[in-house]
């Protein structure tokens, strides 16, 4: 279906359009954006994890010089149409919303909540007078453990909520109480896994301006979701649609976090409103720790039964999820992890029994992976596990276990939210494992590692397979229009933070309509631009924006072809688009170019446009996926564990990944290696902590230790390629992927290094200090033998 | 993020810098900034006036002197790790060097500004230590100078009176068939260690260890000398027995620990890497080099 699409656009790694600007430094990420009179906000923010606040005393912050205002809850209500921001997403898991304020009204549901805005000259004197707001509350005692939040007599995470359950359900098909009388072979494991974040190297940033001239209020803010951060300020601030402009501008990653719509995005045009001159306010990387949603907090009790031969018969338990304070973003991370789980294996039965407690931690929220990887984690430790019971090798278990390509489009016995089956597109996963096998040379690693412990050296190798779902619905929009000039301008509800979005558009637009990149100017992120669009998340955006871009290309050829054919009185199948024009078939030279054709159709007076077209050379799509597509891949790894320190060391890392037909590889490898180092620190270094009554204890990456060169390995990236039949293009999302494998594959690398000594690896993340522990528990339990 | 309100000044002379910190009221020395930058923006640390070093020409140098080596205290510590006099001489603070921070911060930090701002687990204390570095201080009414195993006066506490500037370190010269290792644990190059140690042996013509000095950082508030390591291989023959001997004496030092590096895991850390650090310096001190 891509025939009209030039090779030379699709499938080659163009370089990025975006890049000569951002690496000259002439990018405009929120903190470049200065306007006239404007004030620099900095938040109070809850010194504690919960508590009751009883006054507040800003005098002293207000009569600080340089400090326009200093605002609390009460002081911006009145500017506002409800008394917390509307963010509820329909689930039939939830019990109940917890929608956050903007500022904290009364009670204090986590270290780092806002409490107060500070608007005043600069920063610097913002956070003087922040520091000089005193703060009366009651403390109260805190939940910083889910499971334990939810046993009875636990104290209450919020008082303004019946209970700290607020969600539950049960994920169940297949009889798994059979299953499990008749199965031969049986493996109990509990997982606990930890909290990680987003940690783009652009924080969080919010410029809003409001012109009482136009009547209008423009937010610069750095959001994958500027559509959805319109909405929400729509609705809450009580203005018209047209009265909003959300631009996103350039943004220096996202991964997740940034999809949120966060209590700042709301506190500062509210207070640009009321104060009536623009405000900034640039999170800082303390904010970004304490205040900015993250995930990963998960604990499961999980029993896998397998026959003889090791093939799954059923996998049943719980899992309590940790939502933190309130509720901003639905269910959706427990949801992807219990159905992720299932992965590339044939499950016949599943039962699943699903709390979701809060807790009086920053909100829990999709991070890259968006809890696909916790239940990736589960399903492939419980493979390897019955692996172990039986004697049978790790890749073994899996031939047995996966989908078979004669299977596809394979429909798991799950059913979504929206009442399908959970249908696996397309995919050759036997395929995938076998060539990520062959190019890590798997079979011929016991040799090089019986080599290695002969020197004292602890080597092991480790795989896992995972699917992922991308390109969510319901739609994105794109709009395609040839500009009388000859520019081509694209807008698309489409929104960029670094993935090369604006590349990825062009490169598809530049193949339909014959015209180099440099001709396209792509508008994303801006809701003035595009009237609809939904924006970055669930690696969506190549399949929705990308099929778009393509649809409305093509009316938009098919539309100059008509033009030009009555300008040059031929038939149009007659002509073809290449060179920015459009051109007669075999005579050189006799040609229209689309600027002239644009010229044509945007009308002279009085005279009648060529062809009786409609004006205009442009045209619009809204694509619709009618499904989820799954990516799917491979990870291999080798590690070599220090037996005397528990230091893992990783030394070599193959990636086989199938996203359908890529666009550009080398983008596509760069979200897959991204992904990549992303799940080595969620699974070797990053981990948030906070200290029995909720206090952070990570506030800097001297704390939060984030994989650096040094310690990633060579990352080998190879391609497969199963076209999905859900879209034109027939391709599938890669931006999260990476990440869901690597703690899988790394686990099992450590525990097949430590194998003599049966290590077993359940819990998250794998700090020296704890595999140190398990080593000598391990050589215990043998020489006690 | 940003750091509360200071004056900063950036006198050209040890006398002004002197005189500067005598008069100003909540002063602080800025010596290459590396750490007390950040603290700055955390407001971890709200001096009132900020006292730069930075153009004090007569601090920064690498000399030698009869006994050995003698640096400046705002030397940088690239300029260090470049200077073949300190590669030749004190081969032992070369190699804790390539284990502090980037290059990027090594080529701001300097020595004295990391001895005098004692982070437990940084390397330069942890060498100096072990080199039995003298300190040289120099205060309004004159100068002194105190060995570094006095100076620690608790966490990140040097034992410094108000209106004294470290001015100078001075190092032995590395002995003829003296061996060195400095050993760490970290997650990643770059960091503060978990754990470090730093060995001398020198070997009499005996093969028998004359002289040992170990330091180790890491286990609490600063470094500290293996006083009992030490004492169990001076005037033995150092074979493997006594190396593990000297490692478990290490690994029985107090510690203090947290979620991540528990205390007990900080002790075992302690064992393995002067056990690490004694073989590589043995075998330096074997060959002679």
């Amino acid at each position: 279906m891509a025939g009209d699409l030039s090779p030379g656009f699709l499938g080659r790694s163009v370089p990025r359009v975006e890049d000569a600007r951002l690496l000259r430094g002439a990018g405009r990420f929120a903190d470049d954006i200065a306007l006239p009179g404007m004030l620099h906000a900095a938040f109070v923010r809850s010194p504690v994890a919960h508590a009751l606040l009883r006054s507040v005393d800003l005098s002293n912050a207000r009569a600080l010089p340089g400090v326009r205002a200093v605002l609390t809850y009460a002081d911006l209500r009145p500017q506002l149409r409800c008394d917390r921001i509307p963010l509820a997403l329909p689930s039939a898991m939830l019990r109940f919303d917890v929608d956050p304020f903007c500022l904290a009204q009364r009670e204090l549901c986590y270290a780092g909540e806002p409490i107060a805005l500070v608007a005043a000259e600069s920063r610097r004197v913002a956070e003087d007078a922040a520091r000089l707001v005193e703060l009366d509350f009651e403390a109260l005692p805190a939940v910083v453990d889910a499971r334990q939040g939810l046993q009875s007599g636990a104290p209450k995470a919020r008082l303004d909520c019946p209970d700290n359950l607020v969600a539950q359900t049960v994920l169940e098909y297949g009889d798994s109480e059979g299953a499990f009388a008749a199965g031969s072979i049986r493996v109990t494991e509990r997982f606990r896994i930890h909290k990680g974040g987003g940690h783009s190297i652009e924080p969080r940033g919010v410029v809003a301006r409001f012109d009482a001239v136009e009547d209008m209020l423009t937010v610069w803010d750095g959001t994958q979701m500027p559509h959805r951060a319109k909405a929400v300020l729509v609705a809450s601030l009580g203005l018209a649609e047209h009265q909003v402009r959300v631009i996103a501008p350039d943004v220096g990653g996202g991964f997740g976090p940034k999809a949120v719509f966060h209590p700042e995005e709301l506190a500062v045009p509210a207070a640009a409103m009321l104060l009536q001159v623009p405000v900034k306010w640039i999170e800082d990387r303390l904010e970004s720790f304490t205040a900015t949603v993250g995930e990963r907090v998960q604990e499961w009790e999980m029993e896998a039964a397998a026959d003889r031969e090791g093939r799954l018969l059923a996998i049943r338990g719980r899992l309590y999820h940790d939502h933190g304070a309130c509720t901003p973003y639905g269910v959706a991370l427990s949801y992807n992890s219990a159905t992720n789980l299932v992965g590339p294996y044939v499950l016949p039965a599943y039962h699943l029994e699903i709390q979701v407690g809060l807790t009086n931690l920053v909100p829990a929220a999709p991070t890259r992976g968006a809890g696909r990887p916790q239940g990736t984690f589960v399903m492939e430790r419980l493979l390897d596990g019955i692996a172990l019971q039986l004697g049978i090798e790790r890749d073994e278990i899996r031939r047995r276990n996966l989908i078979a390509p004669a299977q596809m489009p394979y429909a798991t016995p799950i059913v979504t939210r929206d009442g399908k089956a959970m249908t696996y597109d397309s995919g050759d996963y036997p395929e995938c494992q076998r060539r990520a096998l062959a190019a890590a040379k798997w079979s011929e690693f016991s040799g090089r590692q019986a080599a290695a412990r002969s020197e004292g050296r602890w080597l092991g190798i480790g795989m896992a397979n995972y699917v992922e779902g991308t390109g969510r619905g319901p739609f994105e929009s794109a709009a395609v229009r040839v500009e009388p000039s000859g520019e081509i301008r694209v807008t698309t509800g489409a929104t960029a933070q670094g993935q090369g979005t604006k590349t990825m558009l062009a490169q598809l637009v530049g193949g339909v309509l014959g015209v180099p990149l440099e001709k396209i100017h792509i508008v994303d992120g801006d809701t003035a631009a595009s009237p609809l669009g939904l924006g970055a998340y669930a690696s969506r955006q190549a399949v929705t924006a990308g099929n778009a871009v393509v649809i409305a290309a093509r009316l938009v050829a098919e539309k100059a072809r008509k033009a030009a054919a009555a300008m040059l009185e031929v038939a149009p199948e007659d002509l073809d688009l290449a060179d920015g024009c459009v051109r007669v078939k075999g005579i050189p030279g006799l040609k229209r170019s689309l600027a002239d054709l644009a010229r044509a159709l945007q009308g002279t007076p009085g005279y009648a446009l060529p062809g009786d077209l409609e004006p205009g050379l442009a045209a619009a799509s809204d694509f619709q996926p009618g499904a989820i597509a799954y990516t799917n891949g491979t990870h291999v790894v080798e590690a070599e564990v220090d037996i005397h320190t528990g230091a893992v060391r990783l030394d070599r890392y193959v990636v086989v990944h199938d996203c359908g037909r890529m666009i550009n590889p080398m983008m596509v490898e760069g979200q897959v290696l991204g992904g990549v180092v992303h799940g080595i620190g969620a699974t070797l270094f990053e981990w948030m902590r906070y200290d029995e009554s909720g206090q952070p204890l990570c506030g800097t990456y001297a704390d939060y230790v984030l994989p650096t060169a040094d310690v990633v390995p060579r990352i080998e990236i190879h391609h497969m390629e199963s076209p999905s039949p859900l879209n034109p293009l027939g391709i599938k999302g890669a931006a999260e992927s990476g990440t869901i494998g690597a703690a899988s594959a790394i686990a099992s690398a450590i525990e097949d290094a430590l194998k003599p000594l049966g290590v077993r690896i359940t819990d998250l993340p794998v700090t020296p200090a704890r595999l140190f522990a398990l080593i000598r528990a391990a050589e215990q339990r043998r020489d006690s033998r | 993020m940003k750091p509360a309100p200071f004056a900063y000044h950036r006198p050209e002379t040890l006398a002004e810098a002197l005189d500067l910190l005598a008069r100003l009221p909540n002063a602080r020395i800025l010596a290459g900034g590396q750490s007390l930058m950040p603290m700055l923006n955390l407001r971890m640390a709200t001096p009132d006036h900020l006292i730069d070093l930075g153009r004090v020409s007569e601090l920064s140098g690498i000399s030698e002197t009869a006994a050995g080596l003698s640096i400046g205290a705002m030397t940088t510590q690239r300029a260090i790790e470049r200077s073949p006099l300190a590669r030749a001489g004190c081969p032992l603070l070369l190699e804790a060097l390539a284990h502090v921070g980037h290059q990027a911060t090594r080529n701001r930090g300097t020595i004295g500004g990391s001895l005098c701002h004692l982070d437990p687990a940084a390397e330069l204390p942890v060498a100096a230590c072990a080199l039995e570095a003298t300190l040289t201080i120099a205060g309004r009414s004159g100068k002194r100078s105190i060995r570094f195993d006095e100076f620690p006066a608790g966490y990140l506490t040097p034992r410094l009176a108000p209106g004294e500037i470290l001015t100078r370190v001075d190092l032995p010269r590395r002995e003829q068939g003296s061996g060195w290792a400095f050993e760490e644990f970290s997650l990643r190059a770059a960091d503060f260690a978990v754990v470090a140690v730093a060995a001398l042996l020198a070997l009499g013509a005996d093969r028998r260890v004359r002289r040992a000095s170990i330091a180790i950082g890491g286990l609490g508030a600063a470094p500290v000398r293996l006083a009992a390591a030490e004492s169990l291989l001076v005037g033995h023959p150092c074979d493997a027995e006594r190396v593990a001997d000297a490692a478990r004496a290490a690994a029985e030092l107090r510690a203090d620990g947290d979620e991540v590096y528990p205390a007990e895991y900080r002790r075992h850390l302690a064992g393995v890497l002067t056990r690490r650090a004694l073989e590589r310096a043995l075998a330096r001190g074997r060959k002679g080099v």
